[in-house]
């Protein structure tokens, strides 16, 4: 499963992440690496973006960019 | 501390309290300048310790140091090329687990390092504990913990940095285990150290390894650079990150990063005790409401209300208390040039009261800003910010625009009634290349202060009956076509320009303090001075060239000269028969007109009473004769009050006349007239087209321009009234067809100076002037001639515009963005 499909509430851990470039290193650099605990804060009033609480911080990220961050429950 | 100047310089994350650390330890001695080729900010600072100045810089808050970002960049090449004594790095006491991650990438660039946990009040208050020393025994580095908001901890620091400056062994930290991937870097060590031995003093040997692994392009071109077979070399290492991936089963670089929160994690879990963790913090409460689904938004519209209404409308009426001094500076101009003859004004006086008029219509606005960037700075240090980005932006995405464009939008003028260069100037922190460059382009065709008493004058004459419809109409006009045109400027010009994945951090709130919003507010005007004002400052004598010369012919000036010896002979001839004849010669015309003037202005200023009583006195004793006639005292001080009257109003008619004719005949006023041929499908005659010309240096210009060009006579009528009056063929559809190309007018000289600098490059900005201008006249073509083609009055073109203008910001918002994201 995805980050994106995942909806406000539900939690899991990270498993990879997909992504090989920029975007890789920069959910790296922001605290966004396989074996964390990730929890849906909420969604945006449109939806998008997400907002997602890690190790004690809180991430905001498209739902996009989300389908790159893999999770288990 | 020894002899050698010290260089501090302060690292940490984005929202680790690095100003606070910065404001504390500098005080006032600050300043702001650029890193070379990049718009990121250097503020540098100076404070003394012991009798010596330190220096301290602080770094752009970066997350990581690797080379994606200009901001990373220009930190990590700050550390390895200054060699500051000591860095600092400062961090949320908080979040240590994370923030170690750049803890660790500082200790491998070998700098002597000092770790401060700031904010502990806050840690403290959720029930975290730190371990300090054990800390500082794990890591190898002094740790110092502060609450520097109240300069709890500040002397500790000082003097930590004080001893690791001056001890030449300075601890530089522990060394990661990087596991399986050890082997391949002590090989690339050995390789490096064989080949080019001349760059193991420059850069620490252990760092370019680790860089070389995790696919630093920026290590890797320096080495290409020096290598002296870099093919070969490039080749092994791109092998061994092959290797080490299909062994391992991970790249490298998310090995390498990995084990960096591997051993943050370690560390943490033995220095830190957590009493009450997962307990809500007040921020995340906050939240609840600030992004609901619905009360988010009311909030935003809210919060972007009270700041556009603070700034633009409070600020606007504080304009009125400073502009008598800005006028003062130019009353003083004016008694120090040389004075005006009766038809002869000084080429350098002319030229000073018009540099003085330039620049004090900029120095006018320092109010606005001084608010807005008070209040900017308000929302910055709150946290406010990344919630309005994360609110706006799924809206502003579908137009190539980006979360963080909010704020910059409002200021320039969403609705109406912005101002375009602090607006192009706070796009500085979104974080998106493209995004930024939309957004910095579209920046100046929203409804900027200057362009609305344009709208209104032209309202006011032609579409007097549906006043209010049109000015909804031209507030939100503006809107509608920049969405559709930062989205065609994405999808086209901007295309390539690279873009970066929207993760952004959500800090906790913070209460900002009162040091360090007003430093930051006075820092951004004085930053706006320096820049914009001397730029200003130098294009104003260009357009005052360009609106002087070549001037009236000396057939022309021989008539003037006709007409100003008529008219003083007509005042002689009427005081003929009065007590004055003879007592007031030809020679005393001059200070008699200007002994005119200079009393009906005091009185106007002084209004009546005491203080007009006072102005009657020194009158009489400066000149008892021209008093009597200025006060109309008995018969012929009557018939020689009128007779000056008349030559008063002569004079007036006459320089009028010249300077039209100096307009008309001007490079400037030729340009007008030669763009008539092309212009008249717009719509606009050489007169508009001098409007529009001179509104190019400021666009107040063009409503004082048209006002030049229409005063005739005395009778003081509106401008409306002369206007309407004179352009007898000028209908509304005229009228909408400038108004719409006033939207879409270039920026003014100051906002242009704005995209260049923060656009970065002098062809962005010749771009903002060319295509806006282009759009402007295409758009104005269009209007004008398909609605005269159609038959359609002004507001009927209005309303179809509208549409037309609404339909297509629907449609551009549901066509897909570019194919698929790639973060190059």
């Amino acid at each position: 499963m995805t980050l994106d499909q995942l909806h406000p509430g539900d939690e899991g851990y990270i498993k990879k992440l997909s992504s090989r470039d920029k975007l890789g290193r920069r959910l790296i650099d922001m605290g966004i690496y396989p074996g964390l605990h990730i929890k849906v804060i909420r969604n945006a009033p449109l939806n998008d973006p997400m907002e997602v609480r890690l190790d004690g911080y809180f991430i905001s990220l498209r739902h996009e960019e989300a389908r790159f961050v893999e999770v288990s429950n | 501390m020894n002899d050698r100047k010290v260089l501090v310089a302060l690292a940490g994350q984005p929202n680790s309290g690095k100003s606070t650390v910065f404001n504390a330890f500098t005080g006032a001695s600050q300043h702001v300048a650029n890193y070379p080729g990049v718009t990121v900010d250097k503020k540098i600072g100076w404070y003394s310790y012991n009798g010596h100045k330190v220096e301290v810089v602080d770094l752009p808050g970066t997350y990581s140091l690797t080379s994606y970002s200009p901001e990373e960049q220009v930190a990590r090449d700050f550390i390895l090329r200054e060699h500051p004594s000591v860095v600092v790095n400062i961090m949320d006491a908080s979040n240590l687990k994370r923030c170690l991650f750049l803890t660790f990438q500082l200790m491998e660039m070998q700098t002597p390092l000092v770790l401060n946990l700031n904010m502990i009040d806050i840690a403290q208050k959720r029930g975290i504990q730190i371990d300090t020393d054990k800390l500082a025994r794990l890591l190898g580095i002094p740790v110092v913990t502060t609450n520097m908001k109240s300069k709890v901890g500040k002397n500790d620091l000082m003097n930590t940095i004080a001893d690791t400056a001056s001890n030449k062994n300075a601890r530089k930290g522990v060394n990661i285990d990087y596991g399986k991937m050890e082997p391949i870097l002590r090989e690339i060590e050995n390789r490096i150290t064989q080949d080019i031995p001349q760059i193991c003093g420059q850069y620490p040997l252990r760092w370019l390894a680790i860089k070389l692994m995790e696919g630093d392009n920026e290590i890797h071109k320096l080495v290409s650079e020096i290598h002296p077979m870099p093919e070969g070399f490039m080749a092994a290492v791109d092998q061994w990150r092959a290797d080490f991936e299909s062994t391992c089963d991970e790249m490298p670089e998310v090995h390498i990063a990995n084990r960096r929160y591997q051993a943050a994690g370690r560390i943490a879990r033995s220095c830190l005790q957590s009493t009450s963790m997962d307990r809500l913090p007040w921020s995340d409460r906050i939240d609840n409401f600030v992004c609901h689904r619905v009360l988010g938004p009311v909030i935003l519209v809210g919060v972007i209300w009270l700041l556009y209404y603070l700034s633009i409308v409070q600020g606007y009426h504080l304009t009125n208390y400073t502009w008598p001094f800005l006028a003062k500076i130019r009353s003083l101009t004016e008694t120090i040039m040389p004075a005006e003859g009766f038809i002869e004004i000084p080429l350098i006086r002319s030229f000073a009261l018009w540099f003085v008029d330039s620049i004090n219509a900029l120095l006018n606005y320092i109010p606005i800003f001084f608010i807005l960037f008070g209040l900017i700075a308000i929302l910055e240090d709150s946290g406010y910010m990344p919630r309005m980005a994360f609110i706006m932006d799924r809206l502003f995405s579908r137009y190539g625009l980006h979360g963080q464009s909010t704020l910059p939008m409002v200021l320039g003028g969403i609705y109406v009634g912005g101002c375009a260069v602090p607006g192009v100037m706070s796009c500085k922190g979104i974080p998106d290349e493209r995004s930024r460059l939309a957004t910095i382009l579209i920046i100046p065709l929203l409804n900027c202060l200057a362009k609305v008493p344009l709208y209104v004058l032209l309202i006011n004459i032609y579409f007097a009956a549906h006043k209010a419809w049109a000015m909804f109409f031209i507030s939100t006009i503006s809107l509608l076509m920049v969405l559709p045109i930062s989205k065609i400027l994405t999808l086209t010009v901007l295309r390539k320009r690279p873009t970066s994945p929207f993760v952004m951090e959500m800090p906790p709130y913070h209460m900002p303090t009162i040091q360090g919003i007003l430093t930051r507010a006075v820092e951004r005007v004085w930053l706006f001075i320096r820049k914009i004002i001397t730029i200003v400052a130098a294009v104003a004598v260009v357009v005052f060239v360009l609106m002087q010369f070549p001037g009236i012919s000396e057939d022309r000036m021989a008539y003037y000269h006709s007409q100003k010896e008529k008219a003083i002979q007509i005042f002689l001839n009427r005081i003929q028969h009065t007590s004055y004849d003879g007592v007031i010669h030809e020679n005393d015309i001059m200070s008699f007109v200007n002994y005119w003037n200079d009393y009906k202005n005091a009185r106007l200023q002084a209004g009546g009473g005491a203080a007009a009583k006072a102005i009657n006195e020194s009158f009489q004793k400066k000149n008892p004769v021209f008093f009597d006639i200025i006060r109309r005292e008995g018969k012929d001080g009557m018939i020689a009050y009128r007779a000056g009257r008349q030559l008063i109003q002569s004079r007036k008619t006459l320089l009028m006349e010249m300077k039209n004719e100096r307009i008309n005949e001007s490079f400037l006023g030729r340009m007008g007239k030669a763009l008539e041929p092309v212009t008249q499908y717009a719509g606009f005659n050489w007169r508009v087209n001098v409007a529009l010309l001179s509104a190019l240096a400021a666009k107040e210009s063009s409503v004082a321009t048209l006002g030049a060009l229409y005063e005739s006579d005395e009778r003081g009528e509106t401008l409306e009234k002369r206007m309407a009056e004179k352009e007898t063929g000028f209908t509304s559809l005229h009228a909408l067809a400038l108004m719409l190309f006033m939207v879409l007018y270039p920026p003014c000289l100051a906002a242009a100076i704005a995209v260049k600098i923060q656009a970065g490059a002098t062809r962005w900005m010749l771009f903002s002037i060319g295509y806006s201008m282009i759009l402007g006249l295409t758009v104005a073509f269009l209007v004008f001639s398909g609605g005269r083609a159609l038959g359609l009055t002004g507001l009927q073109a209005m309303v179809i515009f509208y549409g037309l203008a609404l339909v297509t910001t629907i449609v551009m918002g549901i066509v897909k963005k570019q194919p698929e994201v790639e973060y190059a």
